[in-house]
């Protein structure tokens, strides 16, 4: 139709920071945000290029051949975990009927609620010497200490194993998606010509969601490249470790860019991995008559498994650690019921709070720009914008850290030899830099929920405000705003709970003094005062859970065939079609 | 837009000069030139992708001019290098899709452009139009809870709010029943002469622009084919694409035989030709339904029918001549002929329309 060639067309027109030698407000805008978000990448990039140190030779002949094999085993094992999990459970749930099925299309999704390095900790607690499993153990057979063996839980395994318990839901997700989206046709035709519900699934089905899959799959691997939490407490020599050790333990800045720089390398290769997949995925798409599927019915014994397959992931990856989080913090209360938590939820919330709101408003800037100009400039803007999600929150520390120190430490030299007085720390160490770097991992987030929220809206919206005499920045307060709200809530909740749980960053960025609920249960973990730790992590679990109701209802309504009940009226609070909540885990 | 124009309450003189619009180089509509008097209502027409909306787009400020000159009033809103954003040009439009902002209420979306008048008259303006779109009741409702003919109303009372000098309207009966386009399309030039606004709108349904404009632009691939009223576009086509276009008709080969005399299948055609042709030159010859009399009385051309379409009061049908050459004819629905009935025409022709042949190969519906 003439439509869409007119808005097409309108989306190619002429892009540039000037017209007709005019500075344009919008795009310059938006590439000034691209560009200051993009510095700490750029840093980290830039340690590649300078000459390498002392210790960075040293960690080349000693430890960085063991930061590279555990995190690649890491990534290796998460990978064949997620896999096995997601995709049997996202097929069990949406291909066939059985017992259970409905609640567990949910309950799946539980495990993105729990920060990989809370499972851990509370894994360790329940499973170690004097935790209630080996003293049962104790206690039924009457051995005693070294009597029998145990498989001890902080190891590498150990490691794969609570990563792959909190991230299958990123391929159980993305895949169960790419099932309910396939066309009820070719499934039915592939039934016809003879394919039963496995050879279905594995001839037709999995191949059509395979970049579905991957998407997943790389998804859960960036966070574990990102992982810090799990992978300190159990002690384990990786990248992200590595790089803490290496500024903190060796005080050498330099050598931990150079580090944080390889593994940058490591995640490029996976964003690659997934613009491809998803890329691939828009051509797997088979026809658009979509109607409910016909489930294959289960009975007897294999409804059974399946009813056993679903729920061994949802036990194992939530219901047994909050059930023990909930048990410790219930025999402690009289030791965090006290002021000082209660400052320390304020605090972490008032933090969270000021992030999500910089980061919607960031994204909002964004967003309209590319709407209004949806030029190379501003469209390239966004992207570079949006990059954060894939970096690991180490390495944006680092790279906040090294020019807010440089520029504190010139700043303060400048105005003490002219001056004769010291600035001190302006930049570094305070909540602004911390609040930067949570803009610069977390901005991906939000902006691709105001992106889908904007797009919902029709153009000729914004073509009738302006010819009713609203210029530009009146039609986003007066008519995007507005009719968005919903969006801008999901937006805003969506960067609260991921700041809640991120840890490595504000363990590095933090203001003396400055703790949070996540740093608290990690440093109280650490000094193996687990139950003490129990009540933040249980707090962080529980504010954790919003997001994931929040996207069950979302994939409940967005699914084809759902009844659009008063849809069109004012409450549009969670019909926008979510960001995966990337960065989920950002432990 | 602190401030109306102070030629707000005018009705706009519009005058396009020699103007080309497009994007990143590529050129959607080229030299075109017209004028509407204040008060009139234009339509531009054509089929889809002939620019029609991208044009009007240009006169609403949405789009650049890559040459000529747009003028409403006798200023120039629309130059190359210079465009008047379109929120400062006072001129309304009206959506294809409506565009009715679904925070607000009826109400509140009429109110819109006109939030900085005073609370007294910008009531009493909602109230007005209210009435006058026959909406009366329905201040409180949301755009949700109306039907498509009651959100097309409010998007007509919401543009027309501020007092536009000019009003444009982009396809906006698209999305209607059919059997209520023109009904609707009359409706909107009645509230349009009620509010002395001048008016273009864009279409492809030439019924609804018969039905609703004094002139009306033809448009073809980026060109303007005719400027002219409903009668001459279908009287007096200027080209074989408008003829094809507006109206129905035939193409029949024939040849000059004298001034005022053409020679076809059909026998020698008389009356004035348009233009000057030289005697014995071949042309194409357009054969309106209503040019041919079903007679069989004293019609003296034999014919077959070949295809019959009932269309209430008469019938179109498609003949047959000996030759194979195909022509529609309409006739009254109580003479009723089958397939393959043989029947006898008479020529009914009050002037001829001809184009010279070799223009592309003969056109027509």
């Amino acid at each position: 139709m003439e439509h869409t060639v007119t808005s097409r067309a309108r989306r190619a027109r002429t892009p540039g920071l000037f017209s007709r030698g005019r500075p344009r407000a919008w795009p310059i805008l938006s590439v000034l945000i691209a560009l200051i978000l993009a510095l700490p990448v750029l840093v980290i990039f830039a340690h590649v290029f300078l000459p390498a140190g002392d210790v960075w030779l040293h960690l080349r002949q000693t430890l960085l051949g063991e930061y590279v094999r555990n995190s690649l085993l890491l990534v290796f094992g998460v990978g064949i975990g997620v896999l096995v999990i997601g995709i049997p459970v996202a097929w069990l749930v949406s291909v066939c009927e059985f017992p259970g099925r409905r609640v567990f299309q949910w309950a799946l999704m539980l495990p993105l609620a729990m920060p990989a390095y809370i499972i851990a900790y509370t894994y360790t607690g329940m499973l170690d010497f004097t935790g209630p499993v080996q003293v049962l153990i104790r206690e039924i057979t009457g051995l005693g200490y070294g009597q029998y063996w145990f498989p001890e839980i902080r190891s590498l395994t150990g490691a794969m194993l609570m990563l792959t318990l909190v991230l299958y839901p990123y391929v159980y997700l993305l895949t169960r998606a790419a099932f309910l989206e396939q066309s009820v046709c070719v499934l039915e035709v592939s039934r016809t010509l003879g394919s039963g519900p496995y050879s279905g699934f594995l001839r037709v089905a999995l191949p059509l969601a395979r970049p579905a899959v991957i998407a997943g799959l790389t998804l859960a691997l960036m966070e574990v490249l990102a992982d810090y939490g799990t992978v300190a407490y159990f002690g384990i020599a990786t990248f992200t470790t590595g790089i803490f050790r290496t500024w903190y333990g060796l005080a050498d800045p330099g050598a931990a860019a150079q580090l944080a720089a390889v593994l940058l390398s490591f995640v490029f290769v996976l964003i690659l991995l997934e613009r491809w997949s998803r890329m691939r995925a828009r051509f797997h798409h088979t026809s658009s008559r979509y109607s409910t599927l016909p489930r294959y019915r289960l009975r007897g014994w294999k409804a059974a498994a399946a009813f056993a397959a679903c729920l061994v992931p949802v036990l194992l990856g939530f219901l047994i650690p909050a059930a023990q989080l909930a048990i410790w913090a219930l025999r402690t209360t009289e030791q965090w019921l006290t002021p000082e938590f209660g400052q320390l939820v304020l605090n972490t919330f008032y933090l969270a709070a000021l992030a999500a709101v910089i980061a919607v408003a960031l994204s909002l800037v964004l967003a309209y720009a590319r709407r209004m100009e949806g030029g190379l400039i501003t469209g390239l803007a966004v992207r570079v914008a949006g990059m954060g999600y894939a970096v690991p929150g180490t390495v944006i520390a680092i790279g906040v850290m090294l020019p807010f120190a440089w520029f504190d430490n010139t700043l303060d030299a400048f105005m003490r030899t002219h001056f004769g007085i010291s600035t001190g720390l302006l930049l570094s160490g305070t909540l602004g830099a911390l609040l930067f770097a949570y803009a610069v991992r977390f901005l991906a987030v939000s902006l691709q929920t105001v992106e889908a929220g904007l797009g919902k809206i029709k153009p000729s919206m914004d073509d009738a405000a302006r010819s009713l005499g609203m210029r530009p920045l009146a039609t986003l307060t007066r008519v995007h705003l507005p009719i968005m709200r919903g969006t801008l809530l999901t937006a805003l909740l969506l960067v609260f709970v991921d700041v809640l749980k991120e840890l490595p960053a504000t363990l590095i960025l933090r203001p003396f003094d400055f703790n949070t609920l996540a740093v608290r249960a990690f440093e109280l973990a650490g000094d193996e005062r687990l139950a003490e730790s129990s009540s933040a992590a249980l707090a962080i679990v529980l504010v954790g859970l919003l997001p994931v109701i929040l996207l069950s209802l979302t994939i409940e309504r967005s699914r084809p065939g759902y009844k659009q009940r008063s849809r069109s009226q004012r409450g549009r609070a969670t019909d926008e079609p979510l960001a995966l909540p990337a960065g989920a885990q950002a432990s | 837009m602190k401030e109306h124009p102070p030629n707000s309450r005018h009705a706009a003189e519009v005058v396009l000069d020699d103007v080309d619009v497009g994007y990143s180089g590529l050129r959607v509509v080229h030299a075109i030139s017209l004028e509407l008097a204040s008060g009139q209502i234009g339509c531009l027409l054509g089929p889809s992708g002939c620019g029609k909306t991208t044009l009007l787009r240009a006169i609403a400020g949405f789009e650049g001019v890559m040459r000529g000159e747009i003028r409403l009033n006798d200023q120039t809103v629309s130059r190359p290098g210079f465009l008047l954003p379109p929120e400062k040009r006072n001129v309304g439009m009206v959506f294809q899709d409506f565009a009715l902002f679904p925070h607000l209420d009826v109400t509140g979306n009429i109110a819109f452009g006109i939030r900085r008048w005073k609370r007294a008259e910008r009531d009493r303006r909602v109230r007005e139009l209210l009435r006058l779109i026959g909406l009366s009741g329905y201040e409180r409702a949301y755009p949700h809870a109306l039907s498509g003919g009651q959100q097309q109303r409010i998007a007509l009372a919401r543009a027309l709010a501020p007092r536009p000098q000019l009003l444009l309207l982009d396809e906006p009966f698209s999305s209607m029943d059919v059997e209520l386009r023109t009904d609707l399309a009359r409706e909107v030039r009645e509230i349009l002469r009620a509010e002395g606004t001048t008016g273009i709108l864009v279409t492809h349904d030439q019924n609804e622009a018969f039905a609703f404009a004094d002139r009306i632009a033809v448009l073809n691939a980026g060109s303007l084919c005719q400027w002219d009223t409903a009668y001459n576009l279908y009287h007096k086509p200027a080209d074989r694409f408008v003829a094809g276009f507006v109206g129905e008709g035939t193409i029949v080969p024939g040849r000059v035989c004298a001034e005022d005399c053409v020679e076809t299948a059909l026998g020698r055609i008389h009356g004035p030709l348009p233009g000057h042709f030289t005697e014995g030159s071949a042309v194409d010859v357009l054969v309106r339904p209503d040019d041919i009399e079903l007679d069989n009385a004293s019609g003296d051309i034999p014919a077959e029918v070949v295809a019959k379409a009932f269309r209430g009061a008469d019938f179109l049908y498609t003949l047959r001549l000996r030759d194979g050459t195909e022509l529609l004819c309409v006739a009254p629905s109580h003479d009723n002929y089958v397939v393959s009935d043989h029947v006898r025409l008479r020529l009914g022709f009050s002037h001829l329309v001809v184009f010279p042949r070799g223009q592309g190969g003969p056109q027509g519906s």
